[in-house]
C-alpha cells in the first residue's frame, strides 16, 4: 500500500534542504505517513548533515543546539562539539534546526489517532513549544514569506517543491546562515464530497494546519504574518472545538512509539507492518463513517497516479 | 504518623544505607508483552499487607502478603495474589466516536473500617468504588431449598431447621459498589482520598471534581481552568492531592511547572489559590524544551503532611508547603538526558510521566527512570542510589548491586552509556510500604518486589 510521501533534498548553494511533500491523504494514513514523514523529516536532515548513525544520537548536536537555546551563536556551538562528531560537512544552523523543530511539532499536532482520545497535556505542550518557536522567529524578522502558489482548492498535479533561500546582505556579511526552510506542504483533495459532520471537521481540521503553512509562503508584512499563523493555529483549536466539547483531542493524539522504528520505514517493511493498523482503522470507519471510506478509496486510485507523473530522482 | 519498623536492620542506625535485596517479580516473561498487561498503577493499602496493581487491561490484581508462620519461616514477606478482577471494560462514546480505554490510570485505598476493603479504581472517564471481602463460610441446612441451591418445593419441607455456618475454602470476591461516572469530560489523572474518608476529588486535564463515597449521581465541581476560549488553553492540570492530614487542604499541579494549595473553606470553586508554588526559571538553561520537562507528572504530600514532592522530566523537588517560591530540595533524576532533550521529543518519550513515592518516614523519595532504573534519595545525607529491576538479578535475596549511567566520554566497567539505555524500559509507577522497607517497582508488565536486606 502506497503512502503516497515522497521525500526529496534540495542542495542549493551550501545550503542543505529539506523538503517533503505531503500527498493528499485519507485521513485513515494520516498516522502512518505522518509519523514517516517526521522521523524522515529528522532523519533525513540530519543524515545531509552528519553521516549516518542510528538510535538516540541520531540527533546528538541537534539537542545541543536546542538545549543551549542560544540565539545566533550557533558556531559557537559548534565548535565545541565539532571535536565529538566525526566527518560533519555541513553544520545545520540553529535557525534550520528550530524550522524543523517546528516541523516536528507541526506534524505531532496533525496526528489524528482515529481510535482512542488523544492526551491533552501533550497537545498543549506541543501548542505551547509552536507558539514559542513562532515568537522568537517572529521576533528575528526570520519569518519569511514567498509568493504563496496555491491558497486555494490544492490539486495533486500542482505539487510545489518550495525552497527558500533568503539571504539579507546583513546576514552574509556576518556569516551567518539564514534558514533555508525545510517545511513540508500539505495538499489534499477537497473534491469530494463530504457529507458527514465528522469529515467535514477533521477535513477543516486538516485545512487549518494547511493554511498555517500557507501562512509561511504568503507575501505579507511580518506583523499580518503573525496574525495569520496565531490565527491559523487558533483555527485549529476552534474548529475542533467546535466539533464537539473537547474536541481539542481529536486533532492531538497519542504517538505509537513502534512507529519511529526508523529501519522498518526505510525498508518499507513498514507499508506491511504497519498497514495492519490502518487496516483495522479502515474497517472501524467504514462502520461509522462511509462517507470518509469511499473519500479514502477514491484517494488512494488518485495517488498510484499521481505519484507516477510526479516522482523525481 | 506512620512509624517506620526496620525490618532487621543495622541496629535501628539511620545512617546506614539500606540494601535492597530482590524478593519477587510478578508478571510473564515473555519477551513478547501484551498491551493490556502493562501495569499502569501501583499502590500499597495502609497497612501494607495489600498491593494492588492496575494494567492497561482494565484489570486489577491484589496481592496480599503472607503471615510469618512457622512452616514456612522464609515466606515471610511474599506478596501472593489475593484477587483479581475486571475492573473496567472498553467503552464507545457514541457522541464523539471515539474509544473510551479502560486502562486504570490510577488506584486509591480507603483505610479500613470494617473486615472488607476497599478500592477506588478510575479509567479515563469513571471512577468505582469496589468492595473485597472474603468469604470463608457458608451456610447449609437451608429448608427452603436445596444443597445445590434449587427450591424445594414446600409440600417437601416437613420439618424446620436452623441453618449452620460451615467453614469453606477462602473465597476472595470483588464487586463494584458504586459508579461514579458522566462527571469528566476530560481524562481523569488523579484520585485522591481525604482524611475525613468520606470525600474524594478526581481530578481531569481541566477540572476537579470533590465526590462523596455514597453520593454517585452528584459530584461538585472545585477547581476549573478550562478557559472561555479553547483557543486560549495553554496549561492543564496534571495531579492533585488532598493533604494528609488537614481535610480542607488540597493541592494541584500543573503542565507549567506549578503547583497551586487550595483551601476549600475559603470558597466553592477554588479557582484561586491559597498559596502558589513555582521555582524561578534558570534563564542559563532555557531552550524550547524548558517548559515541557517542566511539566510535573506527579505530586505527593509527605506522610507528615509537611512537605510535598513533585516529579517533572529530569528532577524531583522536595516542597516544603510553607515556602512558596523555591523547593527545598532538588534531586536530578537523569539529567545526562538534557543533551538529548530533542531526540526525546521525536520519540515521545519527553512526555513520559514519571511517578514518584515517599518512604514510611518521609526521609527517602524513589522515582523511576528508564531501561528499567529506578533511583531512591535519601534526604538526609543526601545520598542517592541507581538500581534495575531485571531478571537477570532476579535470584531470591539477591542484593541489587548499584547502577550507574556514564556521563563523560570514558566508559567505566558495569556503566552503561546513554546511548545504550533502552527508553522502552521505563519504570513509570513504583511504590514503599507505608511502613516497612519493601517497594513494589513496575516494569512493564512486570511487578517488581525489594526488601531491605535482613541480616
Amino acid at each position: 500500500m502506497f503512502l503516497g510521501m515522497m521525500l526529496t533534498s534540495y542542495r542549493i548553494e551550501k545550503q542543505n534542504c529539506l523538503v517533503l511533500h505531503l500527498l493528499s491523504l485519507p485521513d485513515i494514513l494520516l498516522p502512518c505517513a505522518c509519523q514517516v514523514v517526521l522521523s524522515l523529516l529528522l532523519h533525513g536532515l540530519l543524515l545531509r548533515s552528519m553521516g549516518e548513525e542510528e538510535g538516540l544520537h541520531q540527533t546528538p548536536f541537534l539537542d545541543t543546539m536546542f538545549v543551549r537555546g542560544l540565539k545566533r551563536k550557533c558556531f559557537d556551538g559548534e565548535e565545541d562539539i565539532e571535536g565529538t562528531l566525526a566527518g560533519i560537512k555541513a553544520i545545520p544552523s540553529y535557525n534550520l534546526q528550530r524550522q524543523s523543530l517546528l516541523d516536528m511539532s507541526l506534524v505531532k499536532l496533525q496526528l489524528c489517532h482515529m481510535l482512542v482520545e488523544p492526551n491533552l497535556c501533550r497537545s498543549v505542550l506541543i501548542a505551547n513549544t509552536v507558539r514559542q518557536i513562532q515568537e522568537e522567529m517572529t521576533q528575528d524578522g526570520t519569518w519569511q514569506m514567498i509568493n504563496t502558489q496555491s491558497t486555494g482548492q490544492a490539486s495533486l498535479d500542482r505539487l510545489v517543491s518550495t525552497d527558500i533561500l533568503c539571504r539579507s546582505s546583513r546576514d552574509q556579511a556576518e556569516g551567518k546562515h539564514v534558514p533555508a526552510y525545510g517545511t513540508f506542504n500539505k495538499d489534499f483533495e477537497n473534491d469530494q464530497a463530504q457529507d458527514s459532520s465528522d469529515t467535514m471537521s477533521t477535513a477543516s481540521a486538516v485545512q487549518a494546519p494547511r493554511n498555517l503553512q500557507s501562512s509561511v509562503w504568503e507575501m505579507e508584512n511580518p506583523q499580518e504574518n503573525k496574525g495569520n499563523f496565531q490565527k491559523s493555529l487558533d483555527q485549529i483549536f476552534e474548529t475542533l472545538e467546535n466539533k464537539s466539547p473537547n474536541s481539542v483531542e481529536d486533532l492531538f493524539s497519542e504517538v505509537d512509539n513502534s512507529y519511529y522504528d526508523l529501519d522498518t520505514m526505510l525498508t518499507g517493511m513498514m507499508s506491511n507492518t504497519k498497514m495492519g493498523h490502518c487496516d483495522s482503522l479502515e474497517t472501524f470507519s467504514s462502520s461509522t463513517n462511509t462517507a470518509s471510506n469511499s473519500n479514502c478509496k477514491s484517494d488512494l486510485n488518485d495517488l498510484d497516479h499521481i505519484v507516477e507523473i510526479l516522482v523525481e530522482s | 504518623m506512620a512509624v517506620v519498623a526496620r525490618a532487621g536492620g543495622d541496629g535501628g542506625g539511620s545512617s546506614s544505607e539500606v540494601q535492597w535485596c530482590f524478593l519477587q517479580v510478578k508478571g510473564a516473561i515473555d519477551e513478547d508483552v501484551a498491551e493490556a498487561d502493562i501495569i499502569s498503577t501501583v499502590e500499597f493499602n495502609y497497612t501494607g499487607d495489600l498491593l494492588a496493581t492496575g494494567d492497561k487491561g482494565g484489570r486489577v490484581v491484589i496481592f496480599q502478603r503472607e503471615q510469618e508462620t512457622k512452616s514456612r519461616p522464609l515466606s515471610r514477606g511474599e506478596y501472593n495474589v489475593y484477587s483479581t478482577f475486571q475492573s473496567h471494560e472498553p467503552e464507545f462514546d457514541y457522541l464523539k466516536s471515539l474509544e473510551i480505554e479502560e486502562k486504570i490510570n490510577k488506584i486509591r485505598w480507603l483505610p479500613q473500617q470494617n473486615a472488607a476493603h476497599f478500592l477506588l479504581s478510575t479509567n479515563d472517564k469513571t471512577i468505582k468504588l469496589w468492595k473485597i471481602s472474603e468469604r470463608d463460610k457458608r451456610a447449609e441446612g437451608y429448608n427452603l431449598k436445596d444443597e445445590d441451591g434449587r427450591l424445594r418445593e414446600p409440600f417437601r419441607v416437613t420439618e424446620l431447621r436452623v441453618p449452620t455456618l460451615k467453614p469453606m475454602d477462602l473465597m476472595v470476591e470483588a464487586s463494584p459498589r458504586r459508579t461514579f461516572a458522566n462527571a469528566h469530560t476530560y481524562h481523569i489523572n488523579s484520585i485522591s482520598v481525604n482524611s475525613d474518608y468520606a470525600t474524594y476529588l478526581s481530578a481531569d486535564d481541566l477540572r476537579i471534581n470533590l465526590w462523596h463515597l455514597e453520593v454517585t449521581n452528584r459530584s461538585f465541581n472545585i477547581v476549573d481552568i478550562k478557559p472561555a476560549n479553547m483557543e486560549e488553553l495553554t496549561e492543564v492540570i496534571t495531579a492533585a492531592e488532598f493533604h494528609p492530614h488537614h481535610c480542607n487542604v488540597f493541592v494541584y499541579s500543573s503542565s507549567k511547572g506549578t503547583i497551586r494549595l487550595c483551601d476549600m473553606r475559603s470558597a466553592a470553586l477554588c479557582d484561586q489559590h491559597s498559596k502558589f508554588f513555582e521555582e524561578p526559571e534558570d534563564p542559563s538553561s532555557r531552550s524550547f524544551f524548558s517548559e515541557i520537562i517542566s511539566s510535573i507528572s506527579d505530586v505527593k504530600f509527605s506522610h507528615s503532611g509537611r512537605y510535598m514532592m513533585t516529579r517533572d522530566y529530569l528532577s524531583v523537588k522536595v516542597w516544603d508547603i510553607n515556602m512558596e517560591n523555591r523547593p527545598v530540595e532538588t534531586y536530578q533524576v537523569h539529567e545526562y538526558l538534557r543533551s538529548k532533550l530533542c531526540s526525546l521529543y521525536e520519540n515521545d518519550c519527553i512526555f513520559d510521566k514519571f511517578e514518584c513515592c515517599w518512604n514510611g518516614s518521609d526521609s527517602t523519595i524513589m522515582t523511576g527512570s528508564y531501561n528499567n532504573f529506578f533511583r531512591t534519595f535519601e534526604r538526609n545525607m543526601p545520598r542517592d542510589t541507581t538500581l534495575e529491576a531485571s531478571r537477570e538479578s532476579s535470584k531470591p535475596r539477591a542484593i541489587l548491586k548499584p547502577r550507574k549511567v556514564c556521563t563523560t566520554g570514558k566508559r567505566k566497567k558495569d556503566e552503561i552509556t546513554v546511548d545504550s539505555l533502552d527508553f522502552n524500559k521505563k519504570i513509570l509507577h513504583t511504590a514503599w510500604h507505608p511502613m516497612e522497607n519493601i517497594i513494589a517497582v513496575a516494569a512493564t508488565n512486570n511487578l517488581y518486589l525489594f526488601q531491605e536486606k535482613v541480616n
